[in-house]
């Protein structure tokens, strides 16, 4: 490992969560890439592939839950570790340490939810591999410039949509994650 | 003359949107905000600014002044710092999602040496994991080769870029008020009027004076001389003698605080924090068998580089003005410890008041000052601790007793290591000095104390014995 490398260095394969092991920190990648895998009733799901720069583990630091899924190294990977106790102890004093967080994790369900969406009855995962992934990633993008079009539309109409809400005619519409 | 306060325009003033209150000086929609300084301090102020307004909906434009090129080896391209980036602060970073690449972070540290004259002992980070960054704060010494690294302040001045900053090269001589906002004069005669101005300029620069006028009630900080050198070693050489470890001296010698040598890549730092340090404290330094056995063959190279720079050891009179804002060493700092952390912390504090509070005296009074506040009352404590550790510098038995309760500590996996943690915080700046100091009330601290004091000097070890754990 080069000298100045930050973290701790995990081969390929290498377990760095486990799933149902308690937790006090969470991990920010600092070179490479990681699988995060979930033990289902038939058998592991791959959920997500994350790399340099993304952080996991993040839910211990707010829950007091077990580790809801493994996490694997793919490949040689460094990841630094956050503790808990720093974390919780600089954001009394400053709520917007928060800030980056708030915004991953949104990404993270607005991604989950179009994936959820893609879904077909007996289908797989999208996030299955990562070329998947991405794709999926491209038509929520699609999903969401559209949906921003129709809210723009929407928003000339307001009026006319206010009147038809008060008369129960239009259904509420699910609102995005 | 004075800055009056100025209605801002109240369809899209942010604060006013917040605050709900009339007339308020706040940050709008195409607000010019100057910064002095390119060091961490004005990179954080700017980075944090504009990642907090485009939360916001707010768009801005921020001009940084640096004439220096951090990517220029020796002291024209040197900020004049140990270069440490303490491991809070690594982690609050990765949070933030600014992570070091290594071609930034010239070593990571994993461990402390704490040297004596009755013994050394390594005091292991918790994780043993690297999480404290040594680090260039320009692109090296003088001599140096002149290498593919970018300086730490390099990296964040790039951050800063990337989310829209402009970056300036030009060096700021002057300052006035233009109609109640400021405005700046810079060495080719250009002037820049500015909504906002935050001072980065630490507390070796000519400007700082100027701004230390009556009319604005500043008063700049206190300062002690410090002294820093880069001693070339080699990388075979560092790996070899220093590793990845911290070298902390506590030795008694008269007016000195703190001492440490760092590796880096190919040079070791070292830096002294005392008593107005000098040439005689250096020699005696120098000239100590502690000290010479971290060299091959107990020779301690000449250095390739080395300062006096002037630290912030007592904060900043009111750090901020209307309009003006003082951050990192200019304003207020953690005593001798993690100062690039307290620029972090005042600069992002400063961003916040300017963007989701306002850009008042007012303002930066109940927004950015709590901030200080904390770390001076917190300074106070530390000047206890310190007041210790130089005790334990001063007596030998005291020393004898330290060095083996943190030597079982580290030798015995799974014990509670007390005195380990508390120096480990000491010397790295990772906690708060009153965390630090509550944590030696641990009923069990003083008795383990005790007990390693009377076992130290009752059973008098050699020397030889006495170092535990180390390399």
């Amino acid at each position: 490992m080069n000298s100045g490398s930050l973290g701790k260095t995990y081969a390929d394969g290498a377990i760095i969560v486990r799933q149902g092991d308690s937790g006090d920190c969470m991990f920010a990648i600092q070179k490479g890439q990681i699988e995060v895998v979930r033990r289902g009733k038939d058998g592991d799901v791959r959920v997500a592939v994350l790399e340099e720069g993304e952080i996991f583990g993040e839910m211990a630091i707010f829950e007091r839950e077990a580790r809801s899924a493994t996490v694997r190294a793919l490949g040689e990977v460094r990841v630094l570790t956050v503790d808990k106790k720093t974390f919780l102890r600089r954001v009394q004093e400053d709520p917007s340490l928060a800030f980056n967080l708030v915004r991953m994790m949104s990404r993270r369900i607005r991604r989950l939810s179009g994936e959820i969406a893609e879904l077909q009855p007996g289908g797989v995962a999208r996030s299955q591999d990562t070329l998947a992934l991405t794709d999926a990633e491209r038509r929520i993008e699609r999903r969401n410039r559209t949906d921003r079009r129709v809210t723009k539309d929407r928003r000339s109409g307001g009026n006319r949509r206010r009147d038809a809400e008060r008369r129960g005619a239009v259904a509420a519409s699910p609102s995005p994650a | 003359m004075r800055p009056t306060a100025r209605g801002a325009r109240q369809q899209d003033n942010l604060a006013s949107y917040f605050e709900e209150q009339e007339g308020q000086l706040a940050l709008a929609d195409g607000s010019r905000i100057g910064v002095i300084g390119g060091g961490p301090a004005g990179s954080f102020f700017a980075y944090f600014l504009f990642r907090m307004a485009e939360s916001a909906g707010l768009h801005i434009s921020v001009d940084i002044y640096e004439p220096r090129l951090f990517d220029r080896c020796g002291p024209a391209g040197c900020n004049h710092c140990g270069g440490v980036v303490s491991e809070s602060l690594v982690q609050l970073l990765a949070t933030e999602g600014i992570n070091l690449p290594p071609t930034v972070v010239q070593r990571g540290i994993e461990s402390y040496v704490l040297h004596t004259d009755v013994g050394q002992v390594q005091i292991e980070t918790p994780l043993q994991e690297m999480r404290i960054a040594a680090v260039y704060r320009g692109n090296g010494p003088k001599q140096s080769e002149p290498v593919a690294i970018a300086g730490f302040d390099r990296h964040l001045l790039d951050l800063s870029a990337t989310v829209g900053a402009k970056i300036v090269r030009k060096l700021v001589t002057g300052f006035d008020w233009n109609h109640g906002m400021p405005q700046i004069r810079t060495a080719d005669g250009d002037m820049a009027t500015y909504e906002l101005l935050a001072v980065a300029t630490g507390v070796n620069s000519q400007i700082l004076e100027q701004l230390n006028s009556p009319a604005m009630d500043y008063q700049s900080p206190g300062t002690l001389r410090a002294f820093i050198c880069e001693f070339h070693l080699g990388q075979a050489t560092i790996r070899q003698w220093l590793g990845n470890s911290m070298h902390v001296f506590l030795l008694d010698i008269p007016r000195l605080e703190f001492a440490a040598l760092i590796p880096k890549g190919d040079y070791a730092t070292l830096c002294l924090l005392g008593e107005d340090v000098d040439e005689q404290l250096i020699e005696s330094f120098l000239a100590s068998d502690e000290v010479k056995a971290c060299f091959p063959d107990t020779l301690v190279p000449t250095p390739a580089c080395h300062c006096f720079p002037r630290i912030n050891v007592r904060a900043a009179v009111r750090p901020f003005a209307d309009r003006i804002v003082w951050v990192g060493d200019s304003g207020v700092n953690r005593l001798f410890k993690d100062g690039i952390g307290s620029a972090y912390r005042t600069a992002k504090a400063a961003a916040r008041t300017a963007v989701f509070h306002g850009i008042s005296k007012a303002d930066f009074e109940k927004g950015f000052w709590p901030e200080c506040r904390t770390l001076i009352r917190d300074n106070r404590i530390a000047r206890l601790i310190f007041g210790v550790t130089t005790l334990i510098q001063k007596l030998r038995f005291l020393r004898r007793g330290v060095l083996r309760m943190i030597a079982r500590e580290q030798r015995d996996a799974g014990k509670n290591r007390l005195m380990s943690s508390v120096l480990w915080d000491v010397f790295t700046g990772s906690a708060p000095y009153k965390e630090i100091l509550l944590r030696t009330f641990h009923p069990v601290f003083p008795l383990r104390l005790t007990w390693n004091l009377l076992a130290a000097n009752l059973l008098r070890t050699e020397r030889k014995g006495m170092k535990e754990g180390a390399r």
